[in-house]
């Protein structure tokens, strides 16, 4: 019995480590086809675009650019987290909101985050792209040695190199087999390992260096002012919607109420409809207060947290979209963090809903790792962006409180994919 | 009728008890927290529960928990929930086993005595009491999708409304100003419409017609 569940474990064991290393394997490729196209074009784009900023024309692309250049930096950054399991820091200053292109262009090129993307970029269509390759080719290279062992070499031409071995025969056939087994055990060794490089290669560069505390500090300044900025705002708000609609109302019931006591006598059935209106006035006050009290802390999410939040969200939807819901998590995370989140999904649910045309929705909440992340699907027509102005600027400005990131994938004609990682401590 | 009512404020509890005491209803227990709700529930087995959807002590959806717990143990007791907004999401779960005798309403309907004592009454007969909430979330997400749903005159739609409030034949006559032969032609027009099952059963019927907008069966 013990053995067999011994035997059973070492085979789950092997399984699992051929399953990590095929996973590296296609991880490894995928990011070494991504990898350097994306950074060639990045790199160009943002060079020239520089360069072009005397001469004006720089001014105007140059932000779109560096946008580009961040969203790309960003999508490594994820995966690096997802893959890797190497957190890179996002240090980006927050640009004004509404600033024109001048001063955009100037405070991204002030950014010392920006030239570390743009000195990432080279590392990374270089040495990135070898070490993403390689984790692909030491599992895959091997195949090629066992099928020419096992009679491949017939059809190759005569005096083949499989590595450093001449294949002329059968017996050097094998000899390349052979070769091919040891680069096999190597790579069980070495593809996750390579694959790990990689990201601790890619956060070396974007991560901040020396100064990794002053911009940690001068980040947290700025995200600690929105927050402020965020709530006083948020307050005002509050502020004026009770001030103009629930305190208005009470007033007018207390009015009411007052011409009802006179009217009681003299004229009964005035005061009876005007007890009607009454009624009727402070149901409306209770329902704009239920309305205000949903934008502060909607109730489900007390009463149930971010889950059951989530799917009670999706049923409020107006429109007929199918939404999807899949929760997992294994507790609840801090107030502030569950609201954020909750608002976060809520904002890009209605960006979706408007103006994407999807008719189905996926929603994916996840917690493992004192990480919260909640990714949102939709199969409409694409293109949103993080802009100025756009819902997911302001999202992204509520996240980074919590440090959070935000990574927004649409390419034109859909799906669009919002993923967002907040790390916090789920209990 | 013997009630117990489950609300932590006290000029809200208060209020109710002299609303249902005035309407001929004894209150067997006014409860303030969750554990006094359970135990009441099981140990009065009381004609129907008012309960508040947050209760003490964890102030969250304590009193919802505690009335599909009390469900769970005595299959069909009649529970009307109160709460200061709706959720589809709780509506679900109240709905879920099928078995009738849940009301579900926003805590303004208080302030029509009449009403709210019909729904009490209408739930503790083992009917149902849906908040006009409700329904109309339900309504404007199937309408859009729904081909069924279009066929309906403005006239069935409204009646199809106030039955999935939960409402009888007689009521919907009364509220609408018509006839009990002309809403009961709408019904069955209804349903055949949607292509539902007829029942005699009114609470059966009510049923049928919230399964159909929630899941679309």
């Amino acid at each position: 019995m013990s053995i067999e569940t011994k035997s059973g474990t070492g085979r789950t064991r092997a399984q699992g480590r051929t399953r990590d290393v095929a996973l590296s394997a296609v991880r490894g490729l995928a990011l070494a086809f991504v990898s350097l196209p994306g950074a060639v074009l990045c790199f160009c784009l943002a060079v020239v675009s520089i360069a072009l900023v005397p001469i004006g024309v720089g001014i105007v692309t140059t932000p779109w650019v560096l946008t580009g250049v961040r969203a790309f930096a960003d999508r490594r950054r994820l995966l690096a987290a997802e893959w890797g399991g190497v957190r890179i820091p996002r240090v980006y200053r927050p640009l004004p909101e509404g600033a024109n292109p001048w001063a955009r262009t100037f405070g991204m090129l002030r950014d010392p985050a920006t030239w570390r993307d743009i000195c990432w970029l080279p590392v990374d269509m270089t040495a990135g792209f070898v070490t993403a390759l390689l984790t692909a080719v030491l599992p895959l290279y091997p195949l090629e040695g066992f099928a020419i062992g096992a009679g491949l070499w017939r059809v190759l031409p005569d005096g083949y190199w499989y590595g450093f071995v001449r294949v002329t025969g059968q017996t050097s056939a094998l000899y390349a087999a052979g070769l091919g087994a040891v680069i096999l055990l190597a790579a069980l060794r070495l593809a996750p390992l390579l694959l790990r490089a990689h990201f601790r290669l890619t956060g070396a560069i974007l991560g901040s260096g020396r100064g990794e505390l002053a911009e940690r500090v001068r980040v947290l300044t700025e995200t600690r002012r929105d927050a402020v900025d965020t709530s006083a705002a948020e307050l005002r708000r509050i502020e004026r919607d009770l001030h103009d609609g629930a305190q208005a109302r009470l007033v007018a019931v207390g009015l009411d109420l007052g011409t009802i006591e006179a009217l009681l006598e003299k004229d009964p059935a005035k005061a009876r409809e005007l007890l009607a209106r009454t009624r009727q006035s402070s149901a409306d006050a209770l329902t704009e207060l239920r309305d205000l009290v949903r934008g502060i802390h909607p109730p489900v999410l007390a009463e149930r947290g971010l889950g059951d939040a989530v799917r009670a969200l999706a049923l409020r939807l107006p429109v007929p979209v199918e939404v999807e819901v899949e929760v997992d998590l294994p507790g609840r995370a801090e107030a502030p963090v569950e609201s954020a989140a909750y608002f976060a999904v809520s904002e890009i649910l209605t960006n979706a809903v408007k103006h994407s045309g999807a008719d189905r929705i996926w929603v994916d909440v996840h917690g493992a790792e004192g990480r919260l992340r909640i990714c949102v699907t939709d199969n409409g027509r694409g293109g949103a962006v993080i802009g100025a102005g756009s819902g997911l600027a302001g999202v992204e400005r509520r996240l980074g409180t919590f440090d959070g990131v935000l990574a927004v994938g649409s390419p034109a004609g859909g799906p669009t994919m919002v993923t967002m990682e907040i790390p916090c401590a789920l209990s | 009728m013997r009630v117990v009512l489950a609300e932590d404020l006290f000029l809200l509890r208060d209020g109710l008890v002299r609303l249902l005491e005035a309407h001929g209803f004894e209150i067997a227990a006014a409860v303030e927290t969750g554990p006094e709700l359970s135990r009441a529930l099981a140990e009065l087995e009381p004609d129907v529960a008012v309960v508040d959807v947050r209760l003490p002590p964890t102030l969250t959806d304590e009193g919802l928990q505690c009335a599909l717990e009390a469900r769970r143990n005595r299959p069909g007791m009649p529970v009307l929930v109160l709460s200061q907004h709706v959720e589809q999401l709780y509506a679900r779960e109240l709905l879920a086993d099928g078995s009738g005798g849940v009301g579900y309403l926003l805590k303004d309907r208080v302030f029509d005595a009449e009403q709210f004592v019909d729904a009490v009454r209408r739930v503790a007969s083992g009917g149902t009491a849906m908040d006009p909430q409700v329904i109309q979330q339900l309504l404007s997400r199937r309408a859009a999708e729904d081909r069924p749903l279009e066929r309906l005159t403005p006239r069935e739609l409204e009646v199809l409304e106030l039955m999935a409030q939960g409402r009888t034949n007689a009521a919907i006559a009364g509220k609408l100003v018509v006839t009990e032969r002309a809403i009961a032609k709408h019904t069955a027009n209804i349903f055949a419409k949607l292509s539902l099952e007829v029942s005699d059963d009114d609470n059966r019927r009510v049923l049928a017609v919230l399964a159909y907008l929630d899941h679309g069966r």
